[in-house]
């Protein structure tokens, strides 16, 4: 025991001493190496000091809801609009600075202005070259749901990107036809943990197509070498629903004790260099959306991509997604 | 003996201890209740649940199954047969406890993605499980009296029937013990078929955090996945208690009778060698591996600087230390308690102190998030609470050593000490817990290995910013970065494979292994 008393105190006295210091505490649903680049380099340039929670943006956006008022976060970072839509839905968004809103097309942030759009990735289908042949991938992504695709598919749908997708197909289709559709992909698909692993399955032919972001085909083939990898990324077009832009932003709690600070990294998030440093390193494999900065050379120009036309706000919140995918048994 | 009534004090800290450990039970109850008949019926009667059980059950049927006949088939090659070099693979046997189930089955998914599956799962369970059925199984194989062995072969037995009709009946509470421990280290094990992509109650239940956080959705999973784990530690406790093959004359002790394995020699000999490859060459042999890849940094959420490793080392150490220390100060009075006094309060707190052994991390670790949330708010994310969790979680394991040294440790000596006038304090102090010294010294070692390999409570409960070695090799390895999580596994990996070898040089190997086995 004496030895262990004075143990216990210093132990404790660490790990609590390094949370009490004044920091920026930012409550994070993108991918840590994104936010680790990003934040050594806001840290070097103004001294801020920042701490980081990581989880799925789902899991974020619950956790902000249940705190409430005195949650510590001071920053949300996630890389799906639904969750920011959430919380400004529950009143716990304060309004982002206006000049930091003029740095992106405004129709990528929100229409009252209480969160920001930072980065775009866009819905393809990943397909495996030497199990299918690009000409007979589907026109709509829809079409995945009818009985000829049976066995072929893997799909995510507990990963945070394949909510905004179903919100969009409510959206278009209404909720019996996405019923219809999911329930498709139910008796269809070969289900997946995570975007990461489907795309995993696709390269090593357990599935012939896969439903994911560009984002983890590109980090595949970084990872991996382009001679090792044998799937390729295929573009919905004329406006299907497949290719549907999804948005990560990022937003200022009303809680927050840190407003100043917190409005600085929100401007850093889109400033020049800080799109510029996305956009060309090895680590983040989407959109910048400030104008003129170019995406990672992996990418299919942003300009050439053929989204539907469905905006941010219109996407809504994600939860009549989520009880959707319950009621097909998906999740 | 039985007269002595424990003092106030004594009480009162043992059922805060006791108390400690079933709150977290509390508030799932509570929340699960909270959901109301309707949402309740709605949430648990959905295919997800069958889903479920079928996966969980299936894979716990398999595992007892497997694991049952690999540790007992090892355990008869190495007690019953001639089998060259036995000290040897007597040791390699159980050197598979001391690596943490998730960093084996990080090795096997690394080594190949086609293992996300149920046969991957399996696999990855047997290897990980096996010496908890090896264990006892081979001790009562030690134990075993020849007598009964040689009067059935004088009665015309051969060998096949010999070991299904004497050897095997003999057997059965061990085996059964054995497999049923593996069953409830499947119930509650996380991080190993999160990792494999298998879903189980307990990866659902964390996905059901993730998505609602501390609603109804999970306390509802946790209840489902608490009766499984009661059913099964109940079942131990049975199974244990009540059968016993004991020799009738405890004199001389013979050695238990060994067989020749002849021709067998040299094919049991290649089995050994492929089981200790499999069990202890692939989680080393792919932490290596990965250490001399590059980790690249598009696809490593956690860079592996040498820095990093070793403040997130020095995080697990302190938490360790933490953990162990308030873990000894709870188990110490219920210790003394159970050793030194009868009655039914003193048995309702110590099996309330071992029921903390049939909660999942995960629930324990939900638990405390909800409580403190709203309510205890202060605790919200803090070092006290974590460690709050590490102690509910291992209070058996350190009472079961604790209780053991200290019923070791002779009583008339403390009346000694009394009669010459030391209080109740000195006593224990200056008399009973130096002789339990070294047996304490084990129990929070033993706590300590556990909290420093402890990956859900601490996946959930870390204060902002607090990273240790078990939630950086998850950051890495749920993304598919198995380079970059390789510096780390290979830390938690070399601390834990030391700590057991001291602690198993020190005390035996079964001290590693500890049995939670109430009185």
């Amino acid at each position: 025991m004496k030895v262990w008393l004075p143990t216990m105190v210093v132990a404790f006295g660490l790990v609590t001493g390094a949370a009490q210091a004044q920091t920026l505490t930012i409550y994070n649903a993108q991918h840590e190496q994104v936010v680790g680049m990003l934040t050594a380099i806001f840290t070097k340039e103004t001294g801020i000091k920042v701490q980081v929670h990581t989880g799925e943006g789902p899991d974020i956006a619950s956790q902000i809801l249940q705190e409430g008022g005195d949650s510590p976060a001071d920053v949300f970072f996630t890389e799906n609009s639904p969750e920011l839509i959430l919380l400004d839905e529950k009143g716990l968004l304060a309004p982002v600075d206006p000049t930091t809103l003029a740095k992106v097309p405004g129709k990528y942030s929100a229409a009252d202005g209480d969160w920001l759009g930072v980065l775009a990735r866009e819905n393809v289908l990943d397909f495996n070259v030497s199990m299918i042949s690009e000409s007979t991938l589907p026109a709509s992504l829809m079409d995945l749901g009818k009985p000829e695709w049976v066995g072929k598919i893997g799909i995510a749908p507990s990963d945070a990107d394949f909510l905004p997708l179903v919100s969009a197909v409510i959206q278009t289709e209404g909720k019996p036809a996405a019923l219809a559709w999911l329930n498709g992909l139910k008796t269809n698909a070969k289900i997946y943990e995570d975007d990461e692993s489907v795309v995993a399955a696709v390269a090593r032919g357990d599935v012939a197509v896969g439903v994911v972001n560009n984002y983890y085909w590109a980090r595949l083939e970084t990872d991996l070498g382009p001679q090792k990898i044998d799937s390729a990324v295929y573009h919905f077009k004329h406006g299907d629903i497949g290719g549907l832009i999804n948005i990560s932003g990022a937003a200022v709690l009303k809680s927050s004790k840190n407003q100043a600070a917190a409005q600085k990294f929100l401007a850093f998030l889109v400033s020049h260099e800080a799109q510029v440093a996305l956009g060309q390193s090895d680590v983040d494999f989407e959109y910048p959306l400030a104008p003129g900065v170019a995406p990672n050379k992996l990418l299919t120009p942003f300009a050439v991509l053929q989204p539907p036309s469905i905006s941010v706000s219109k996407l809504g919140d994600d939860q009549d997604a989520g009880a959707l995918l319950q009621q097909a048994g998906l999740i | 003996m039985a007269a002595r009534r424990p003092s106030g004090g004594l009480l009162t800290a043992c059922c805060i201890a006791a108390g400690l450990v079933l709150l977290p039970l509390g508030v799932t109850v509570w929340n699960a209740a909270d959901a109301g008949g309707q949402v309740a019926a709605a949430l648990l009667w959905r295919p997800l649940t069958g889903f479920l059980l079928f996966n969980t059950l299936r894979l716990i049927a398999c595992a007892v199954i497997s694991t049952g006949l690999i540790g007992t088939g090892l355990a008869w090659a190495v007690e019953r047969t001639d089998l060259k070099g036995k000290r040897g693979w007597s040791v390699l046997a159980v050197v598979p406890l001391a690596i943490p189930p998730f960093i084996t089955s990080y090795a096997w998914v690394s080594l190949s993605p086609g293992l996300e599956n149920f046969w991957g799962a399996l696999l990855v369970v047997t290897v990980a499980y096996y010496p908890l059925v090896y264990l006892p199984v081979a001790a009562a194989l030690r134990e075993m009296d020849p007598a009964l062995e040689e009067t059935a072969r004088s009665l015309g037995l051969d060998r096949a029937n010999m070991f299904f009709r004497i050897i095997l009946p003999q057997l059965r509470p061990a085996l059964l013990g054995g497999v049923l421990l593996v069953a409830l280290d499947v119930l509650v094990e996380f991080g190993a078929f999160a990792l494999l992509r298998y879903r189980t109650f307990t990866t659902a239940i964390y996905g059901a955090f993730r998505a609602g956080f501390s609603g109804a959705e999970p306390a509802l999973l946790s209840m489902i996945l608490l009766l499984l784990c009661i059913a099964c530690l109940t079942a131990e406790f049975f199974v244990r208690g009540g059968a016993r093959y004991g020799r009738l004359a405890r004199g001389a002790r013979r050695r238990a009778a060994s067989y020749p394995l002849g021709r067998w020699q040299w094919p049991a000999q290649a089995a050994l060698f492929t089981w200790a490859a499999l069990t202890i060459g692939v989680p080393v042999g792919m932490i290596l591996y990965w250490l001399g890849q590059p980790g690249d940094v598009a696809t490593a959420p956690v860079a592996a600087t040498f820095g990093a490793v070793v403040s997130a080392a020095w995080t697990s150490v302190s938490l360790g230390a933490a953990g162990a220390a308030v873990t000894m100060v709870l188990a110490l009075p219920l210790g003394v308690l159970a050793a030194r006094y009868q009655g039914w309060l003193v048995t309702a707190l110590e099996r309330a102190a071992y029921l903390a052994q049939s909660i999942p991390g995960i629930v324990v670790a939900l638990a405390l998030v909800s409580l403190t949330v709203h309510a205890l708010r202060p605790l919200y994310e803090s070092t006290p609470l974590l460690v709050a969790a590490y102690s509910v979680l291992f209070l058996p394991l350190a009472l079961v050593s604790v209780r053991a040294a200290l019923t070791q440790a002779q009583p008339a000596l403390e009346e000694a000490g009394k009669s010459l006038g030391l209080g109740r304090m000195a006593v224990l102090l200056r008399v009973s817990l130096p002789l339990a010294a070294p047996g304490l010294g084990a129990a929070a070692a033993l706590v300590f290995i556990s909290v420093t390999t402890e990956l859900t409570a601490t996946l959930l409960l870390a204060p902002i910013g607090t990273q240790t070695l078990a939630t950086q090799i998850w950051a890495d390895t749920s993304t598919l970065a198995f380079a970059g999580a390789a510096p780390y596994a290979a830390a938690m990996a070399a601390m834990s494979m030391a700590a057991s070898w001291l602690l198993a040089g020190k005390f035996g190997a079964a001290s590693v292994f500890a049995p939670v086995r109430p009185a």
